[in-house]
């Protein structure tokens, strides 16, 4: 669709959608310098809720516990997700389809389906719930996501390249090392970014899959939203948005340099 | 065992990497089969274990007993669960029908944007969501709240006299819906509009239609596939929403993710809360279906 001036009334209308989207995050920034406890009006401002929120042991663990598993999981569905996204996209073998269909699974079914199965076979087989079924987990749905995206940047590449290379004597892994692997590195930090993103923000199959002491922030600031809600939460939220778009912004740079 | 064979003659004809390097069918089944194990254990295994779960029963002390039935499927149609399946539809197609109406305007004003801006425009609706999701809907919680920012404001421009008392109703509850939604049908719109050759409503033109009539004809014709996408990335996840009708509807607010919620962690009615997954699935299942087929699968989806 082409460059065509919009009226008057369709920019005011997009600003308002803008202002919908942004005032729930501008005001939870604004009240975490609130100085009253329950955070209905504007009393003064101070810095308090950020200092009780460093001293927050569970705060901590959870969020330690968040980051081992995102980066786990991260890890290990970008090495699965994308051997698959070269599968899908290069070759043709017994079962493609059977084996597209599964992976449009996770991606399908409703979050709380996903996150019930998981519970059950994980409590059929014995198994302790806690980080480990967290992580394992969490691979499962984003190695879905993963492999969908590098598939969709794999569009286009050339596989001539390769063969050129072996050609000049280089074996499959050298190949796959030195010329395969850069060419889709774009797209394989793509799938890395989104399942990062999947995981951090995950709190519906964390729920069903966490055990005793493996809580995450999700669902840490679930429960303090349930039992006691303080400007805590609302430092702990803008520290999270400043950090989030903080990656974004060097995300951003790393691309426009690279382009 | 194999792969000492490979180490010690590489040269042989059953070996694991000559088969890797001279047949392609082997090389694409060793990239896929991590992927199809991982997910055969994680996803379908598990899925199938709820499926017969759906069948057998519970036990007096919330333990589950081999006694194959269909009870838990017929206690789905009892009028308090009926109703509550109901209303969980209703929630899920009002969520869409919402992000539709608001996000189409929206989705049409970024394809219509000179092209540099266009990308800014998209990074923007996309950046809150990229901060965590019970965060957003607490936010929520924090402007709905009686006597909270809403009801100020609108009591300061005069509009109400006395708090709304909006927080914990359902109101409450398609606000928080509709806001988390959104981008997820915005995206797959605008990537619909954006394609539009704008040839075609230059045509339009000339051939003397006016510019409503050539939105009708040509362009929201054309953006069904987006339509499409949007509403399957929306629907099935509203379907099974059980968070947001947690922290804003309070306990007025039952759709039928909190219902299987429920059975699996407090009323310890596994089989139940397994045969109301599957109905769950099933519905979300036939819709999406039925949806695609009539009107077609865009590949908005994937992008």
């Amino acid at each position: 669709m082409s460059e065509k001036k919009p009226s008057l009334w369709l920019r005011i209308y997009s600003i308002l959608v803008y202002g919908f989207i942004y005032a729930p995050i501008l005001i939870l920034i604004i009240f975490s310098f609130n100085t009253q406890k329950l955070n209905v009006h504007w009393e003064g401002f101070t810095f308090h809720w950020y200092g009780v929120l460093f001293n927050d042991a569970q705060i901590i663990l959870a969020t330690r516990n968040t980051l081992l598993i995102a980066l786990v999981s991260t890890l290990v569905a970008t090495i699965i997700g994308t051997m698959a996204a070269l599968a899908m996209y290069r070759y043709r073998f017994p079962l493609y389809n059977a084996s597209e269909t599964v992976m449009y699974i996770p991606i399908v079914i409703p979050e709380v389906v996903m996150g019930i199965s998981l519970l059950v076979f994980f409590v059929m087989i014995n198994f302790n719930l806690g980080l480990s079924t967290i992580t394992l987990s969490h691979i499962a749905f984003s190695i879905p996501f993963v492999a969908l995206v590098v598939r969709a940047r794999l569009h286009g590449y050339d596989k001539s390249i390769d063969e050129a290379a072996m050609d000049l004597g280089a074996n499959e892994i050298t190949t796959f090392r030195r010329v395969t692997l850069p060419t889709i590195m774009p797209g394989v930090l793509a799938g890395a970014m989104l399942a990062l993103t999947l995981s951090l923000d995950d709190y519906v199959i964390t729920y069903f899959t966490a055990g005793p002491g493996s809580t995450t922030l999700p669902l840490r600031v679930f429960s303090m939203v349930k039992t006691a809600v303080t400007p805590e939460i609302n430092a702990l939220s803008t520290i999270w948005v400043l950090i989030i778009f903080i990656l974004l912004l060097i995300g951003q740079i790393v691309q426009r340099k690279k382009a | 065992m194999i792969s000492e064979q490979i180490s010690e003659k590489p040269k042989s004809k059953y070996s694991i990497t000559r088969l890797l390097r001279e047949n392609s069918k082997a090389q694409g089944l060793f990239l896929i089969s991590p992927t199809n194990i991982y997910l055969f254990i994680l996803v379908v295994l598990p899925l199938i274990l709820v499926t017969i779960l759906s069948f057998l029963s519970r036990g007096t002390y919330g333990q589950v007993e081999f006694k194959f039935n269909l009870s838990n499927y017929t206690r789905l149609f009892d009028p308090l669960y009926a109703k509550i399946l109901g209303y969980s539809l209703l929630v899920g197609f009002g969520t869409t029908v919402i992000c539709i109406l608001i996000g189409y305007p929206l989705a049409y004003f970024i394809a219509r944007a000179p092209a540099r801006q266009r990308s800014l425009l998209l990074f923007l609706i996309l950046l809150p969501f990229w901060t965590n999701f019970i965060i957003r809907i607490y936010a929520w919680m924090i402007i709905l709240r009686s006597g909270g920012l809403l009801d100020s404001l609108l009591q300061w421009l005069h509009f109400t006299q006395a708090p709304l008392n909006l927080l914990y109703s359902p109101t409450a509850v398609m606000i928080g819906m509709v806001y988390e939604f959104l981008p997820f049908m915005i995206l797959p719109l605008y990537t619909s509009l954006e394609k539009i050759e704008n040839s075609l409503l230059e045509a339009a033109a000339d051939l003397g239609a006016p510019p409503w009539k050539a939105f009708l004809r040509v362009t929201l014709p054309l953006s069904v596939p987006g339509m499409v996408a949007g509403t399957i990335l929306t629907f099935i996840p509203a379907m099974g929403m059980f968070v947001v009708p947690d922290i804003l509807g309070g306990a007025k607010t039952i759709l039928i993710g909190n219902v299987i919620r429920n059975q699996f962690l407090t009323a310890r009615d596994w089989p139940f809360g397994a045969a109301a997954s599957m109905v769950l699935m099933l519905m979300t299942m036939v819709l999406t279906l039925y949806y695609t087929r009539k009107a077609g699968f865009g590949e908005e989806l994937l992008v």
